[in-house]
């Protein structure tokens, strides 16, 4: 056993050191491998992205509830009256101003987006004072909050980078007035950030809504307390309703754009991978076929043929996780917090979210280099250790 | 002809080095062909826009309606030669992953304004028969297999109905194609009378105007004239031609192009490693030979054309083998599973296929192949 572990050693050193004069189709095969992976990678990052932000867009405490058949608050609508029945269920949590319920208004407007110029359909919100405590991740980061009762506005740090004219002190056109922004805010990467808020009350005033909002985000006792309003709602003969939890909704929102993208990502990859075994093959089959006398050679000095089989392995292994690395370190430096916009089509607004390489697809796109190395690898091995010896040490 | 002989001799040498280089070109083509058809899935829109037709929408978003009343104001102004309106339904059918866009419309003001979607006179004359007759485009109708008399109901998300409920159903009666490759046959289109008699609120309000102006050339005027006409109003519009409208749309949804650009490029540069290293492989082994092919009468520039000609012989088999593939691959359907309104490989960009293929021979060649050029026999024989 000892003896087998020490040809393999000798074996793998030996091959290792003859890389050098290989350097060429082996840098060739690890660029290629490389450049998978960054690809790879970096599709899958805008999926991830998309996902984080609907993902920390929620929490678990809280609901939604829209009127039924909506899918989205886009489409969904509330009278006033029905706020205040549903503010009245079981369940939801208080503080000292009184119930965490937040009825709101949505609704988008155009402003030109900063990469190109063209219009973008930008959510505004209106909001009334409980959103802020619903929203446990709301906080304001520059300027001020917005004074109830005026017409201005704050506007979340994703929405200010994607699109122009949302500076503090700049005006935002909504119905016939401008307006001003007076303040920035964070939610923690979720998607509100993508969103200007107003005060609901002047909203309803400037777009004629009378008294009727679209959504209600209420904050529960806890996560077990929603069943519980759930029914309440559901079976108040006043209202027609759709409650769910806010991780549910989201979730809900992305998957259409989440499956769109990893599939294509993983379709993209899987052909790409194609190509680089191709290439790995190549490089492999050419050094081993640089080296048939010599591995001819040691295989007459009595290695036997399960070392070579490892060494070429390992060498073709080597270059692979060489290259997924490179690969995967460029795609994390090249699109990791990657600012990027794009159009909900489930409520016709646009979201703002980062690329997210995160640590679960680096070691994806590692682990497909490897694979990618192991099939490169495997079949020129065992070719090198079937040739006959002596037709071999004839060759060249 | 001795040259494709030699060329073709060759290449049979190292048969798996051949075939493992085609492979790999191939993997390159395929992967270029599936993204150009992604990628005029989004700009196939902006593409066949009419450039006589403008679109007319509320000024502060199009999720704002417009009065009905417009289009008689608007078709007054001049240099306006129709205008039709359309409304975004936002139906559901069956399951939200369904999704295509339901609109309704007058159907005289249909076919008018889009010729590139053509229909049979007896489809025409049946939805002008039906009430509540749906005419669906051809891509469509494949999708979710329908065929004509069809009841499709589809669930409001906007529009409740007068009777409270939710779900309408509508009467396939018409199919229409596409004139050109590029039309859009995703869009189901009902009638607007039913629509909004049947709607519970909104009657009298549409979503947006489609504006055939008289000259193409005036169409920036005859905007600003549309917008004038309605400044100051309760309800201002915007109005923009329709390629600018769409190409807004497609750049909503992120800079496909340059996604697109940046993996074609990753992809072609590691191929094009991949072919040099391989031809850079043929020659170093072959020094010998070739130096006898020079002993014997070869020209410098003959060899330097026999090598050329081998790697444009891989480039172009693996090259036409994988836009082959990708063509196949594209025309078994579009991996969203029908969300894209067009699925298919734009002529130009085959022929711009063709073109990278000779290019990539090119670049994967041209430095073995000059170092072949410059062998000196003497040297090369005794190595």
């Amino acid at each position: 056993m000892f003896n087998w572990l020490s040809q393999i050693f000798a074996v793998i050193q030996f091959s290792m050191r003859s890389l050098p004069q290989r350097k060429g189709s082996s840098l060739a095969a690890l660029v290629g491998i490389a450049g998978v992976v960054a690809v790879m990678v970096g599709v899958l990052s805008i999926a991830q992205g998309v996902l984080k932000t609907m993902e920390s867009s929620s929490s678990d405490d809280n609901a939604i509830v829209l009127r039924s058949g909506a899918e989205t608050e886009m489409m969904s609508g509330l009278m006033g009256d029905d706020t205040r029945i549903i503010a009245e269920a079981p369940g939801i949590a208080r503080d000292e101003n009184g119930v965490l319920a937040s009825p709101e208004l949505f609704v988008i407007i155009n402003l030109p987006m900063r990469s190109t110029g063209t219009d973008a359909n930008v959510p505004l919100r209106g909001v009334r004072a409980p959103a802020m405590v619903v929203r446990d991740r709301f906080r304001m980061v520059e300027g001020r909050m917005f004074e109830w009762g005026l017409n201005e506005a704050v506007v979340g740090v994703g929405a200010r980078g994607q699109f122009a004219g949302l500076e503090i002190g700049s005006k935002i056109e909504v119905g016939q007035e401008n307006w001003p922004v007076v303040g920035v805010f964070e939610a923690d990467g979720g998607l509100s950030e993508s969103e200007i808020w107003v005060d609901a009350a002047v909203l309803q005033s400037a777009y004629r809504r009378g008294n009727s909002y679209q959504a209600v985000y209420v904050k529960l006792d806890s996560r077990d307390a929603f069943d519980e309003f759930k029914d309440a709602l559901t079976s108040d003969p006043r209202l027609n309703v759709k409650p769910m939890l806010e991780s549910e909704y989201y979730a809900s929102q992305s998957t259409t754009i989440y499956n769109m993208i990893t599939g294509l990502g993983t379709l993209i990859a899987i052909i790409m991978g194609l190509g680089a075994v191709f290439g790995a093959l190549n490089t492999m089959y050419t050094a081993v076929s640089a080296r048939t006398r010599e591995i001819a050679t040691l295989r007459a000095l009595g290695f036997s043929s399960g070392p070579v089989v490892i060494s070429v392995v390992s060498e073709s292994l080597l270059l692979a996780v060489a290259g997924g690395l490179l690969g995967a370190g460029l795609a994390w430096l090249a699109f990791d917090g990657f600012q990027a916009a794009t159009l909900s089509w489930s409520s016709f607004s646009a979201i703002t979210f980062s690329f997210d390489v995160n640590a679960k697809l680096l070691a994806q796109g590692i682990f497909f280099a490897l694979v990618i190395g192991l099939v490169g690898g495997l079949f020129p091995a065992i070719r090198a250790a079937r040739q006959p010896i002596a037709q071999a040490l004839r060759e060249l | 002809m001795k040259y494709f002989y030699l060329i073709f001799s060759s290449l049979k040498r190292k048969k798996i080095r051949t075939g493992l280089t085609i492979l790999s070109i191939m993997v390159a083509f395929v992967l270029f062909g599936y993204l150009t058809a992604i990628r005029q899935a989004f700009d196939a829109g902006v593409e066949v826009a009419g450039a006589d037709r403008l679109i007319v929408r509320h000024k502060v978003s199009i999720i704002q309606l417009l009065p009905q009343s417009y289009e008689a104001k608007i078709e007054r102004i001049e240099g306006v030669d129709n205008a039709a309106h359309q409304t975004w339904f936002g139906g559901i059918y069956q399951e939200p992953k369904n999704f295509f866009a339901q609109i309704p419309m007058e159907p005289e003001e249909l076919f008018d304004m889009f010729p590139e979607y053509v229909i049979s006179d007896e489809h025409k004359a049946a939805w002008l028969e039906t009430r509540s007759g749906v005419v669906v485009g051809r891509g469509l109708v494949e999708r979710f297999g329908w065929k004509l008399g069809d009841r499709i109901p589809v669930n409001a998300t906007i529009w409740g109905k007068k009777d409270g409920g939710r779900s309408w159903e509508f009467d396939l009666v018409g199919i229409y194609e596409g004139a050109e490759k590029g039309t859009d046959t995703s869009q189901f289109f009902f009638r607007y009378d039913f629509f909004d008699e049947t709607r519970a609120n909104g009657t009298g309000l549409v979503g947006w105007y489609t504006v055939r102006v008289t000259n193409p050339d005036k169409a920036a005027e005859v905007a600003a004239a549309i917008d004038a006409e309605f400044a100051n109003s309760s309800k201002e519009t915007k109005s923009e031609p329709e390629g600018a409208f769409i190409q807004g749309f497609v750049n909503q949804m992120g800079n496909i192009g340059f996604i697109i650009m940046s993996i074609m490029t990753a992809v072609f540069f590691t191929i094009l490693l991949v072919a040099g290293n391989t031809m850079a492989y043929t020659v170093r082994e072959r020094t010998n030979e070739l130096a006898v092919l020079k002993a014997i009468g070869f020209t410098d520039r003959g060899v330097l054309a026999l090598v050329l000609g081998e790697s444009l012989a891989l480039t172009f088999v693996g090259g036409v083998i994988g836009l082959g593939l990708a063509w196949l691959l594209v025309s078994m359907g579009d991996p969203t599973n029908g969300s894209f309104p067009v699925f298919y490989i734009p002529n130009r960009d085959i022929v711009l296929g063709l073109g990278l293929i000779v290019t990539m021979a090119f670049v994967a060649g041209i430095l073995p192949a000059l170092q072949a050029q410059k062998l000196q026999i003497a040297d090369a024989l005794r190595r």
